[in-house]
């Protein structure tokens, strides 16, 4: 039986290198050609409403496949990974948290969208953490909600900062997801992290857990089984989500939100689309790029991905424009830095708050 | 027993009849095409990932191991992966066989209805369990006085929870196939109730028993969102750890490393298992089940309590499911015809159910003639010591997609099948082919006790008297095993349906699956999104629940081939 497998093995092995040799002068072509399909991958949370993508191809006789690759921290890691066969042509998806580690393994072409003007200045990445490669595409603020209608029947006030959930009068009424292994988790620790510095975010924390605080896995357990809110289940009336979750806690009709984020909590996150590095048809892709930052994508986003678009020139639903919020001066980290202390960070907190 | 001949003449015979030419041919064949599949979809992917982490420049970077191994951390996680799914197999099968000898023993109305009920939690996505759990336990919750939310008790129950039918199901299958005359022999001696099953029943039940209890084991040992959700992030296993180490960290030489010792843990405990599987002597029993007396009290309260305990969470999400904003109603079923509130969804939600059923079935046909190609030929008792050997190395190669990371797989399909002929990376095909590596231990697992107990003399009388071998596999093998393949199928189709791990990362958007759906709605905030994940939930336990129901009732029609 071995010597079947060991025959199987160098049977495999020698299809692999016979069509690793007949695959390799089509790469080196001349004038690139215009493709049928572009291959956009990203993360499972990448939706549009049915035809807006049809709208490329009706412009430019691509079509687009879209492949998800998990979240994503698994996107970026998927192109890092698959460098050497890249999935596709496009990625989207890459946010600031992960933008510098995506950069720094090379898996992105330059190329950033000629449509961007000053109003969208303020979300490009610092050079060398992605400035010539990546197009902010939407952005979305990582808030401390509260529940109003809680805080109205208890007679008590609202906290407004960080500080605030530390104090006593807020014991035990605040749920975060946690940060190694949510999203949304991270981004709150990134900004207390911005918050309270280097030195001085540990301590917050041994605050924050001290005052009891929940540390729940996901943000669908933090949101839905101990946060208070009309369509949630628990008790807790403070908790870690999105700017843009009170707008949907808004039923039809109704003119009060019953949930409210705190704007000076928040952290951004804010999404990139670019050009994966050994596409065989870059100026195509960059299209696609192009495209994503269209006014015609940008105003499908909200509804479709619960996030801000970021171009300036895109118009906000009406329920969105009404109750949801946008913080002035969200708390920033640099890229390059989140990317450098990441596994120190993420270690030290779990070390703090999960004992 | 009376039928039995003498051991003596059994060797005579066996001596007498020389292998028929192909029966090689038929070997290497039937153990070839599952270990191409599995060479190609599991070892080969996984290899490669480990590959990147202890060979990052093509040079052997082997310091990881004394980095990693030594530090205490990861002594912990491996301490308490060993012991989180050792205890959760332990209290799986106390309270499993019970079950087993109740809904595959005892004769009542509606256990057949039990018996695919038992199965609801097994295909019920983690992420919508932890919720229902964590709904009872929290402090405030209906059960919340018992302070159990966030610890290791919460986990054991939600793994217990999760794995109960794999002992009952598997267990039931053996049980059933066993000849009851031995029992009544013994009690017509004078043993009671308790001594019959511990003499005579139980060492016959063993290997059976000891299947299912590994692979609980290996299911509780990979376990990733109940450790994390129940245990409130605070419970550290192997299997977070690589979560964490390769999806947010890209530590890939950390990673491999904890790969690596997952796979020493897994081989080990399939080992250990191995040796505790004392083959059966042979036998196939044909004893109709019996009706309820006072001596299956015992057994029978066991069962009921075990009812409660895996209908609580059940209920509790039924009850939600049925629970909207204007009381209570059918609002959010109406609303799976929808793509949620505000567009959350690629396609309906019966849109992806329809393509749940569909890759689920493609993935139950390839577990079967993978599993049932490798489980006959694993049945053989070559007399070889060194091909012996190569048939528990088959059955162990089989088993270890259950121990491995499902991140390790999934990132290595990525970096693995990426040339051609093997260029799938993006193909659909791969969706069921995941999900199958995960139901073919659970075929083996079933189907070969049954195999096992086939006795030997059959195909060979079968043979003497000049049947070809596929004539003997067909009429005697495959005709004898039908009821355990068609309990197999269903299994493993149930398996494949609420598979998430590596349908998440290899499903495709405008083709997602009903778990993928539900952890995506689950995911959203919004009152409609998240009674829509519920009722979504319990759509999918009821179609299961409705397959199983129908293979059962297939069973009882083949009653008459057996």
């Amino acid at each position: 039986m071995q010597k079947t497998i060991k025959f199987a093995s160098l049977a495999l092995a020698a299809t692999f290198i016979l069509a690793g040799c007949a695959s390799s002068p089509e790469a080196a072509a001349g004038p690139e050609k215009t493709p049928d399909k572009l291959v956009l991958v990203t993360h499972d949370s990448f939706n549009l409403s049915e035809g807006t993508l049809d709208k490329f191809t009706d412009e430019t006789g691509i079509a687009v496949d879209v492949q998800a690759s998990g979240d994503a921290g698994e996107l970026v890691n998927t192109l890092v990974l698959t460098k050497d066969s890249p999935l596709g042509d496009v990625v989207f998806g890459i946010d600031n948290t992960f933008a510098s580690r995506a950069v720094g393994n090379g898996v992105l072409e330059d190329h950033v969208t000629p449509e961007l003007t000053d109003a969208e200045s303020q979300y490009l990445l610092p050079a060398g953490s992605g400035r010539e490669q990546l197009t902010p595409i939407d952005n979305g603020d990582v808030c401390v909600n509260v529940d109003h209608e809680w805080f109205a029947d208890k007679g008590l006030a609202e906290p407004v900062t960080l500080d605030d959930l530390v104090k006593p009068e807020y014991k035990d009424l605040f749920v975060t997801p946690a940060a190694n292994s949510s999203s949304p988790g991270l981004a709150f620790l990134l900004a207390t992290i911005a918050k309270y510095g280097d030195d001085g975010w540990q301590d917050y924390w041994t605050k924050l857990v001290a005052n009891g605080a929940k540390i729940d896995a996901s943000w669908s357990d933090a949101y839905y089984v101990d946060f208070s809110g009309p369509s949630s289940e628990g008790d807790r009336p403070i908790v870690v989500s999105y700017a843009s979750s009170p707008p949907v806690e808004v039923s039809e009709g109704e003119t009060v939100a019953p949930t409210g984020a705190l704007l000076d909590t928040c952290f951004r996150q804010t999404e990139y689309a670019g050009v994966i590095a050994g596409t065989e048809y870059p100026t195509a892709a960059g299209k696609l790029v192009d495209f994503l930052f269209s006014v015609d994508v940008q105003n499908d986003i909200p509804e479709n991905m619960y996030v801000f678009p970021v171009n300036a020139k895109a118009t906000l639903p009406e329920a969105w424009a009404k109750f949801a919020k946008i913080a002035e001066n969200p708390f920033v980290v640099e890229p390059a830095e989140i990317d450098a202390n990441r596994e120190a960070w993420v270690t030290d907190w779990a070390a703090i708050a999960t004992p | 027993m009376g039928d039995r001949l003498g051991g003596d003449r059994h060797t005579v015979t066996r001596d007498r009849v020389r292998p028929a030419p192909g029966t090689t041919i038929a070997v290497v064949l039937g153990a070839g095409v599952p270990l191409a599949f599995v060479g190609l979809f599991f070892l080969w992917p996984v290899v490669s990932m480990i590959g990147r982490g202890i060979l990052p420049d093509g040079a052997l970077d082997l310091s990881g191991f004394a980095d990693v191994l030594t530090r205490p951390r990861t002594l912990r996680l491996v301490g308490l992966t060993l012991g989180q799914a050792s205890l959760a197999a332990v209290i799986t099968t106390l309270l499993g066989v019970p079950v087993a000898h109740v809904l595959y023993r005892l004769r009542f109305r509606g256990r057949r209805v039990l018996r695919a009920l038992v199965i609801i939690p097994f295909v019920l996505p983690t992420v919508v369990v932890g919720v229902a759990f964590r709904t009872l336990l929290r402090e405030g919750g209906p059960l919340g006085f018992l302070h159990l939310d966030g610890t290791f008790a919460a986990i054991m129950l939600a793994l217990v929870f999760f794995n109960i039918a794999v002992v009952a199901r598997t267990v039931g299958s053996a049980w059933e196939n066993l000849d009851g005359r031995q029992e009544e022999a013994a009690r017509v001696l004078g043993a009671g109730p308790a001594r019959v099953f511990a003499t005579v029943t139980l060492p016959r039940l063993a290997p059976a028993i000891v299947s299912a209890a590994s692979v609980v084991f290996l299911f509780c040992s990979t376990a990733f969102g109940v450790v994390l959700v129940l245990g409130g992030a605070k419970f550290g296993t192997i299997e977070t750890e690589i979560y964490l180490l390769t999806t947010q960290f890209l530590d890939l030489r950390a990673a491999s490393v904890l790969s690596v010792t997952q796979l020493v843990v897994v081989v080990l405990v399939l080992l250990i298992a191995g040796r505790l599987r004392v083959r059966p002597g042979a036998e196939r029993g044909t004893s109709a089940p019996i009706r309820p007396t006072a001596a299956h009290t015992g057994t029978i309260v066991v069962t009921l309590l075990v009812a409660v305990f895996l209908a609580l969470p059940v209920v509790t999400l039924v009850l939600r499911s049925l629970s909207t904003k204007d009381g209570f109603g059918l609002g959010n079923y109406v609303a799976l015809g929808t793509t949620g509130t505000r567009n959350a969804l690629a396609v309906p939600v019966w849109v992806a159910l329809g393509n749940s059923l569909t890759i689920a079935l493609a993935a139950t046909a390839i577990a079967l003639v993978i599993g049932l190609s490798a489980s006959l030929v694993i049945s053989r008792r070559p007399r070889s010591l060194g091909l012996k050997r190569a048939l528990t190395g088959l059955d162990g190669v089989l088993m270890l997609p259950l121990g491995v990371s499902a991140v390790t797989v999934g990132f290595g399909f990525l970096i693995a099948l990426n040339q051609p002929p093997f260029d799938l990376r993006s193909s659909p095909i791969l969706v069921p082919i995941a999900q199958a590596l995960v139901a073919v231990p659970l075929v083996v697992r079933t189907v070969l006790p049954a195999l096992h107990g086939i006795d030997s003399r059959q195909r060979e009388s079968a043979a003497v008297l000049g049947a070809p071998p596929w004539r003997v596999l067909r009429d005697v093998d495959l005709s004898l095993i039908t009821r355990p393949v068609l309990a197999a199928s269903g299994f493993a189709f149930a398996v494949a349906l609420g598979e998430f791990g590596a349908t998440s990362f290899l499903s495709r958007p405008d083709r997602p699956t009903l778990p993928v759906v539900i952890y995506r709605l689950i995911g959203l905030p919004g009152g409609d999104n998240f009674g829509m994940a519920i009722a979504a939930s319990v759509v999918l336990a009821a179609i299961t629940v409705a397959v199983i129901a129908l293979v059962e009732r297939l069973r009882v029609g083949t009653m008459g081939v057996l």
